[in-house]
């Protein structure tokens, strides 16, 4: 069993997990908020290597991304920050990334380099699964998992082929549209979860707009992990940045956690 | 990706019904008013001392500029398909002003995203599409240029799939706008074939057209590519010189990359990062190219140059004064590598170069630059 899928083998357990994008605002600042989420009860961190066009992504992660490359961050430094984190933090980390950057490092090499560093998987938005059979080969040999997303348009057939392709978990898009802090969830969030449900074993974890415990705490009745990232990089933006981020990811945690007891309660 | 599964059957249906392909013509021919002249340019050819250089008028094409081809096909697809709303990205606006048009006359929603340095320097062409009924919005992010108003067009699309039309304006981007685009630009093709047999009872030696995505280079060659002996040439804008990485030559520079949903030559820094771009032709300035450009490259079976703003410039003052044409600063690319060849061939020869479109739009930035010439 691959380290990501162990985080959700442990029954009743809802994982968090934040995005967070290297070097943002500091590359300091992610070799100090990695750790601080995970001893925050976060189960997994995903962290984003900045893309000069992230087509998935909102304002903030826009904003933050930028931010990043103008700090100097590259591919190769974000391997040697997740090699660095991986020594000291317990949780698995996965990268969130664009194609270009990682056909242009070598999809093999890619591959190594993140084995090598101690990630665990990938996640790359506008890579298909239609399109993903050479990298899906390299990950599986090097046990790395490669996560592919859905979205609540994606059809049946869509859902079937990712359900047979995604390993570690499977990256439910809230959303039809781009990552960012949004007011409220969809409404058919729960039936678009239902609709794979049915089809997937894997683990279903949903993100993209999600920013507030009520949120996560109603993404979490329904899914198997809560994925949280554009509130993260506001708050970092805020005086006393980590601290507030701590609070709230705490706050997420508990919120997740309640939930299970209350559940737990009215079951007993 | 369901989106561009429902598009890619919507166009299969189109392009077979002869009712669509019938509206289509009728519209080319009374709204857009095609077929649009191949013109023997005497002067220029006798300027240049070699070549016959025929120039393909799309410059005459209503809203001045063969975008409105692709524009008015993809309106009717999208009426068609039912939606109301469409959405475009502009970059030297002509694509924005033929969306707008099309938009305006099939009574549907426009939305044109627009780089905020493009809407600087295009100011004239923002000003046509809001006349037409379009809201411009203006993108901040990034270089501020096309690939910036791409990126913000598609995520509107994702956003709202239901009801909008995402109206893309060159060969580039996710199947099937490549193929779709180039199949409504092959109009300019089909045609020259035609009117260069009737004229000359023979086909062209070159074809030479500029290419940023490469929608006009992709519509005159497609009709030509089994012509083997008629050799395609498309050209790049080469700004301030290809040493000077200030450029947006992405085939004659660039490297194979994934860039907006297709795999095609691509300008990057060491790290795989889109490079910023630069042109004095804003409808140039994009660090990708069409993947069909990358394949005919690829096989050979066009060549791809770069022509320098300053050549640019040369080639649009030529043309101006041995023609009484302005022509847009985007065929001066391809007017300047005509000039440059058609020397050094005989009277026999045929060159056809592809006037894309008129220059009244960049009269500012032409003024600029010229003044600032030593």
């Amino acid at each position: 069993m691959s380290r990501i899928a162990s985080i959700f083998n442990r029954p009743g357990h809802i994982a968090l997990i934040p995005y967070i994008t290297v070097g943002y605002p500091t590359i300091e600042a992610t070799l100090k908020v990695v750790p601080l989420l995970a001893s925050s009860g976060c189960d997994i961190v995903e962290l984003g290597i900045p893309f000069s066009d992230p087509l998935a992504d909102g304002a903030t992660i826009q904003k933050a991304s930028f931010q990043a490359l103008q700090n100097g961050v590259t591919p190769k430094l974000c391997l040697e920050i997740a090699r660095q984190l991986t020594e000291t933090v317990d949780i698995p980390l996965v990268f969130m990334t664009y194609f270009n950057p990682v056909f242009h490092y070598g999809l093999e090499e890619f591959g190594d380099a993140c084995a090598s560093s101690g990630v665990s998987g990938l996640i790359i938005p506008d890579l298909p699964p239609e399109e993903g059979s050479e990298l899906e080969a390299i990950t599986r040999k090097q046990n790395l998992d490669l996560i592919y997303l859905l979205a609540p348009t994606s059809t049946e057939e869509r859902i079937r082929l990712v359900a047979q392709k995604s390993r570690g978990f499977i990256y439910l898009v809230s959303v039809t549209g781009v990552t960012g802090v949004r007011k409220s969830l969809p409404s058919d969030l729960e039936a678009f979860v239902a609709r794979v449900r049915k089809v997937a074993t894997q683990p279903l974890c949903v993100g993209f707009g999600i920013s507030t415990p009520e949120q996560a705490r109603r993404v979490a009745q329904i899914a198997d992990g809560v994925i949280v990232g554009s509130r993260l990089i506001q708050l970092m933006e805020m005086e006393n940045g980590f601290i507030s981020l701590a609070r709230f990811v705490r706050g997420l945690r508990n919120s997740i956690d309640k939930l299970l007891e209350s559940e737990r309660a009215h079951l007993g | 990706m369901p989106a561009l599964d429902e598009l890619a059957a919507a166009y299969t249906e189109a392009k077979a019904d002869a009712a669509f392909q019938a509206e289509l013509d009728s519209l080319s021919r009374d709204y857009s008013g095609r077929p649009t002249p191949l013109y023997l340019a005497e002067g220029l050819s006798r300027h240049c001392g070699g070549a016959q250089v025929f120039l393909k008028r799309e410059d005459l094409a209503h809203t001045g500029a063969h975008k409105i081809n692709n524009a008015l096909g993809q309106g009717l697809l999208a009426r068609r398909m039912g939606k109301r709303r469409i959405i475009a990205e502009t970059g030297a606006g002509q694509h924005g002003v033929a969306a707008a048009a099309v938009c305006a006359v099939l009574g549907l929603e426009c939305i044109i995203y627009m780089g905020e340095e493009d809407i600087r320097r295009q100011s004239l062409n923002v000003f046509r599409m809001k006349l037409m009924g379009a809201e411009v919005r203006a993108v901040s992010g990034g270089s501020r240029t096309l690939k910036d108003a791409i990126n913000e067009a598609i995520r509107d699309w994702v956003t709202n799939p239901g009801d909008s039309y995402y109206l893309l304006g060159s060969v580039v981007g996710p199947h099937p706008y490549p193929t779709m685009v180039r199949d409504f630009q092959s109009v300019i093709g089909r045609e020259t074939r035609e009117q260069i047999l009737t004229k000359c009872h023979r086909l062209p030696d070159y074809i030479i057209a500029c290419v940023g995505g490469g929608s006009n280079a992709m519509g005159i060659f497609y009709p030509f590519l089994s012509d083997k002996d008629v050799r395609l040439i498309g050209v790049e804008a080469g700004g301030r010189g290809l040493e000077s990485g200030e450029h947006a030559a992405s085939l004659v520079a660039g490297r194979v990359g994934v860039l907006h949903g297709a795999k095609s030559y691509v300008l990057q820094d060491s790290q795989g990062q889109i490079k910023e771009t630069y042109s004095i032709s804003a409808g140039l300035d994009y660090p990708g190219v069409g993947p069909e450009h990358s394949y005919l490259k690829d096989t050979g079976r066009a060549s791809y140059v770069a022509a320098s703003d300053k050549e640019a410039l040369d080639g649009f003052q030529l043309l101006c004064r041995t023609e009484g044409i302005i022509p847009a600063l985007e065929p001066a690319h391809a007017i300047s590598y005509a000039a440059k060849i058609a020397g050094s061939l005989n009277k026999e020869q045929i060159i056809v170069v592809n006037l894309s479109g008129r220059g009244d739009k960049d009269m500012d930035t032409v003024v600029a630059a010229l003044e600032v010439k030593p």
